[in-house]
């Protein structure tokens, strides 16, 4: 019998055929924590008398409040500085950008496990990787032994066929997914992307899709990795990090869902829940007034996602009333960004351009909403609260519809403007 | 591990998120006692700032815990002393997250028959859940073969350590 994507990438960290439903102790090859997780994860290691890190890559993050805008935050992040000079553990910080977005473009190989104390690890299901999020506990012990167990999860199986009309995007196709299995739709489960559409799609798309296969609960959201694995590696400049890696024809899944992408619409994700999903073109006759807009983050804060933006805002110019605030997700988004003159663009625009991290996603700073507020933003979550203020309202969306809700300076579908 | 929980019931909904349960904006510290003041905070605003929450079991709908990885959302509602969550089911971060600091965690399908203020029993070694209150009992599956093994070790590190060898 076959196996899915993800009882292959288990066989393979465990050393024997694994079938879903078994409980492995597997080794992991890149772990990770960030400066929310960082430090509780720095103290269990440390508490469990751990004295080197034995995972071959490991890695800390400071993007989420980052510069920090706190002294109690400053001094859990100068702890993991300090931590990672100890242990020799590389610590990305203030500038450099998100931990999904770099692991993507430095480090992450098909077939790979990645465990992070962060949700959103399953971002790097789309270079077919097995990331997963875990807790700070799990991957103190993965720092620690280079290993964890894990449950093999059941599949699902999402095949996406068809093209996408002009002014939908990946983002699209995932909140349609939310819709469909809603937010616990897929609790322990992976889901595996197949189809025309996905096999036409960049890899900068397909990160996008798998950054929110957690959204629906789903432990990994994985992505074949094909020819346009090996472009994007290449662009990289890791080409030999490639290698193909599909599912069995004959793999087993325990459920199957389509989706024809050619009848998709921009969707948009009302609060407070990210399953909340409805079409953009119903919502924009309710003229939902936006205070402000953010295109950025792990999920849409890449290169693609600001050009799309930019060609949007460039042609019909920013709403007065409308705040816009521009993140790219990493130095080296910022720095092609910067080379192709959109980041001039974006600040002559009237945008507030801000450090490459998380930005207000987390409801740290940068943009924290005040009571009775709304956002639209690129990110992958709309829970109450989320951005610093359970008083505001979060809709997440393509950053299409991003940009020509900050055009109009209400929820607004991007397909005329295009 | 203490395996008869008994204590009154504060009823929540589905869908309870880490945000909720820990706000990112009270993220200053891993001190759980600091966390706990702000446990539930942005689901029933002051709600771990109350005297009588010790002890008590939160009683949730589906999808308990879902969003971000933090730990400090368990460690919050253990701190401030909640004795269970009962839920009708678990996001699978939050529910690894709580096997691993040691907070009793029990999925009920029937979790919506509890009201707020009724009086729970909770017999993990048996799998039964009791509503004192109103005189009902219900059984509960175990915790899995391997979890239950994790937890005769003595914990999940002594489990992983004996497992992986020296």
């Amino acid at each position: 019998m076959g196996k899915t994507l993800a009882e292959k990438i288990f066989s393979e960290h465990v050393g024997r055929d694994v079938k879903a439903g078994e409980i492995v102790l597997a080794r992991v090859d890149i772990a990770m924590a960030q400066d929310g997780t960082g430090p509780l994860m720095i103290n269990e290691f440390r508490e469990l008398g751990f004295k080197e890190v034995k995972v071959p890559k490991a890695f800390l993050f400071i993007d989420h409040a980052s510069p920090s805008p706190r002294k109690e935050l400053s001094n859990s992040q100068k702890m993991m500085r300090e931590f990672g000079k100890e242990m020799g553990v590389k610590v990305f910080d203030a500038g450099d950008g998100i931990s999904h977005q770099i692991l993507a473009e430095k480090y992450v190989k098909p077939g790979d496990l990645v465990a992070g104390a962060d949700s959103h690890t399953c971002t790097a299901g789309g270079l077919g990787a097995f990331g997963t999020g875990m807790g700070s506990t799990d991957v103190a012990i993965i720092f620690g032994l280079g290993q964890n167990w894990f449950k093999v999860p059941e599949t699902i199986k999402v095949v996406v066929n068809g093209k996408l009309q002009d002014g939908v995007y990946a983002k699209d196709i995932i909140l349609e997914i939310a819709r469909i299995l809603g937010s616990d739709g897929a609790t322990y489960k992976a889901l595996e992307f197949h189809g025309s559409c996905i096999e036409n799609m960049n890899v900068e798309d397909r990160l996008t899709i798998s950054n929110m296969a957690v959204e629906v609960g789903a432990k990994a959201g994985l992505m074949p990795s094909d020819e346009k694995t090996r472009e994007f590696l290449k662009k990289m400049g890791r080409e030999e990090d490639f290698r193909e890696l599909k599912a069995d024809p004959d793999a087993v899944y325990e459920t199957e869902i389509e989706i024809d992408a050619t009848t998709l619409e921009p969707l948009v994700s009302l609060p407070h829940y990210v399953d909340n999903v409805r079409k953009v073109s119903e919502v924009e006759k309710e003229k939902i007034k936006i205070d402000q807009v953010f295109i950025g983050t792990c999920t849409n804060g890449r290169l693609q996602d600001l050009e799309i933006a930019l060609k949007i805002l460039e042609k019909h110019g920013k709403h007065p009333d409308v705040r816009l605030i521009v993140g790219p997700a990493s130095r080296k988004v910022y720095m092609d960004a910067l080379e192709k003159g959109i980041i001039k663009k974006f600040v002559e625009l009237g945008a507030a351009v801000i450090p490459p991290g998380c930005g207000p996603c987390v409801g740290i700073h940068m943009g924290v909403l005040g009571d009775g507020e709304r956002v639209l933003s690129t990110q992958n979550r709309n829970f109450k609260g989320r951005m610093g203020n359970p008083n505001a309202e979060i809709y997440l969306a393509s950053p299409a519809t991003a940009a020509a809700t900050a055009v109009t300076g209400y929820i607004t579908d991007p397909r005329r403007f295009i | 591990m203490v395996v008869k929980i008994k204590g009154k019931v504060f009823v929540f909904g589905d869908n309870v998120n880490t945000d909720e349960i820990i706000p990112a904006r009270y993220l200053n510290t891993s001190d759980p006692q600091e966390l706990a003041k702000y446990c539930m905070e942005d689901a029933r605003p002051g709600f771990g700032r109350r005297d009588d929450i010790k002890g008590s079991i939160i009683v949730a709908g589906e999808n308990f815990g879902c969003g971000s990885s933090r730990e400090h959302a368990p460690v919050a509602i253990k701190a401030a002393g909640i004795s269970c969550v009962i839920a009708k089911s678990f996001a699978r971060i939050f529910f690894r997250n709580a096997i691993n600091i040691g907070l009793p965690i029990v999925e009920l399908k029937e979790a919506d028959e509890f009201e707020e203020g009724d009086i729970a029993e909770v017999d993990l070694e048996n799998g039964v859940v009791r509503n004192l209150t109103k005189g009902k009992e219900y059984r509960i599956r175990p915790y899995p073969e391997f979890l239950m093994k994790i937890m005769e070790a003595g914990g999940w590190l002594e489990y992983c350590l004996k497992e992986v060898g020296e």
